[in-house]
């Protein structure tokens, strides 16, 4: 009866949720005296899932999952947790993973607990914690069922490293009707998206109209960020609904969230309250957002931002 | 075609969120309820495809008697029929279970249901609910065409979208991008008056055990005062962020 954990790739590459919802497994598994199996799609190295945590790799190559499907992919880790025994699944909360962990749940007739923030407080009866209200609070939640789902909330748990090595079995789960099927991907390769990203930079109304938004994104080059906005920037059609962080749009859990021009209206800070630091930088020392962040500068972005952006460039020149 | 639209109660996003009864609770007092926006999105959706398409909508929520007045506002928004299954909701599963029956009986063709709602952000009814009435799935739909019993869908994903086609029937969970912000409609008097006179069915729920529970809540620790840095002196930003804070 091991932990069962579902890594995630693209195009082969395992991504850092995957060493990190491992790692997460590992804790549980240590946890209940148990160890860990993950199952990866299509996926290179998987072998190196043995420094986070993994004792073993049940490994799927099918040229039919090269393009995600829910189902598909839900039905493969069902195969694999029925296979194992698994009392525990574990996913990330990418948006795939929170597409299939529902089917996945009714699969396996166990109780589901996404955005899950920590290790389980108790694994007998089985309580983990998870936020709710967008990250206004916290509900510690037991889940009943013998066999229980995990969805990690991304960036909650970080990476632990515990040196072991996994041996890889090849599994070739059967494959159902999907129903769905993808017709095309449109994807820009060359930049980081909100959800993967580890540091934000984000703009609000207070930068005037969206020909401004040429030095957030050479903030964000600088930093290897992704770009965001608030509500009313993504409203005003100043930038795609996709960039829109808060309570009825992404939610942010990066380790740097720089917001520039954005008061910080409750929707706001309710969907980036899980980042580990804030900076806001705007010209009205009221601000809300002022209250809500650890860094702070009171200036107009157009003189701060381009400042900030000569520092930081120097610094990377620096500690290159 | 026969629509039905998932309605959640949920807090406005203004509302302080507290806690009652030993932290056990959610505090209702003076919170102001509403149609959960990624709902909102998808039953303004559903008023296009029955003025365009000539479909029926109806909406449907799991909860007591309270959460009447929202019901109500989704019939001014233009929804025709209204069905309330008379049970708290506990947890997506057992919400999700009471759904299915309510399609099942009201041959439903496709549900639109919200990405998750902005209360419990469980974000698991739809795919439940698709999963238990075998019924096509997809998420975090950001369009929907539907010709005849083909459907063609936009799902956003990690840093981009893809286009899927499905069949009916379906199951989406919808978001902003179904429609825009400005297409939302605000319930007009007559609207409002008409809504009233529109059948709202109570049914009994279907005998279902919860897969979760809430045991207590918690609110973030309180965080220290923000550090002021001088908009002259953003070298002591760059330092604090890479010394101190250790994120650069």
């Amino acid at each position: 009866m091991s932990i069962l954990v579902y890594t995630e790739s693209e195009k082969g590459k395992l991504k850092k949720t995957a060493l990190e919802v491992v790692s997460y497994a590992k804790a549980i598994a240590d946890q209940m005296g148990t160890t860990v199996t993950a199952v990866a799609v299509n996926a290179d190295n998987a072998e190196s899932l043995g420094n986070y945590g993994a004792a073993k790799v049940l490994s799927v190559k099918n040229d039919a999952l090269n393009k995600f499907n829910a189902k598909a992919y839900a039905a493969v880790i069902e195969q694999a947790a029925k296979q194992e025994g698994a009392k525990v699944v574990v996913v990330s909360s990418s948006a795939d993973s929170k597409y299939l962990a529902p089917l996945l749940a009714v699969g396996l007739e166990a109780g589901y607990v996404s955005n899950v923030v920590e290790a389980p407080s108790s694994t007998s009866p089985f309580v983990v914690k998870r936020s709710v209200f967008t990250n206004k609070a916290f509900a510690n939640t037991e889940i009943t069922t013998d066999v229980k789902v995990v969805g990690l909330s991304n960036n909650s748990f970080g990476l632990v490293e515990s040196g072991g090595t996994a041996s890889v079995e090849d599994f070739s789960p059967s494959l159902p009707d999907s129903g769905v099927t993808v017709e095309s991907v449109d994807k820009a390769t060359d930049k980081v998206s909100i959800a993967d990203a580890e540091i934000v930079v984000s703009g609000g109304r207070g930068l005037k109209g969206p020909e401004n938004w040429g030095m957030i994104e050479e903030l964000a080059e600088v930093l290897g960020a992704a770009t965001a906005c608030s509500k009313p920037v993504s409203d005003l059609g100043w930038r795609p609904h996709s960039e829109h962080v808060g309570q009825t749009g992404k939610p942010v859990a990066s380790n740097l969230y720089i917001a520039i021009g954005i008061s910080g209206a409750i929707q706001h800070l309710a969907g980036i309250n899980s980042s580990k630091v804030k900076v806001v930088i705007n010209t009205d020392p009221e601000a809300p957002f002022f209250k809500a962040a650890d860094y702070g500068v009171v200036g107009d972005a157009f003189e701060v931002v381009p400042k900030l952006i000569e520092k930081l460039k120097a610094f990377k020149a620096q500690n290159a | 075609m026969k629509i039905l639209v998932c309605i959640s109660h949920v807090p406005d996003t203004t509302s302080k969120i507290n806690f009652t009864e030993g932290d056990s609770k959610f505090d209702t007092n003076g919170v102001q309820y509403v149609i959960n926006p990624n709902d909102e999105f998808g039953l303004t959706r559903a008023m296009w495809f029955k003025e365009k398409q000539g479909a029926s909508v109806d909406v449907v929520n799991v909860g007591g008697a309270e959460t009447e007045p929202t019901l109500r506002k989704a019939l001014a928004i233009g929804a025709d029929n209204a069905i309330r299954v008379n049970t708290p909701a506990t947890d997506g599963f057992s919400v999700a279970k009471q759904l299915a029956k309510v399609v099942k009986d009201g041959g439903y063709d496709l549900v639109i249901a919200g990405r998750e709602s902005i209360d419990y952000n469980g974000g698991m009814v739809p795919g439940m609910l698709a999963s238990m009435i075998d019924a096509n799935f997809v998420a975090n739909c950001i369009n929907l065409e539907v010709d005849g019993t083909n459907a063609k869908a936009v799902r956003e994903i990690d840093g981009g979208k893809e286009t899927v086609s499905t069949s009916l029937p379906l199951v989406i969970a919808g978001q902003k991008g179904l429609v825009e912000e400005s297409d939302l409609r605000i319930p007009n008097m007559r609207g409002i008056m008409m809504a009233r006179k529109k059948p709202l069915k109570v049914v009994e729920p279907t005998d279902v055990t919860a897969e979760t529970k809430a045991v207590s809540f918690e609110k973030p620790a309180p965080k220290g005062a923000v550090k002021l840095v001088d908009a002259d002196n953003l070298d002591e930003l760059v330092n604090l962020l890479h010394n101190e804070a250790k994120v650069i």
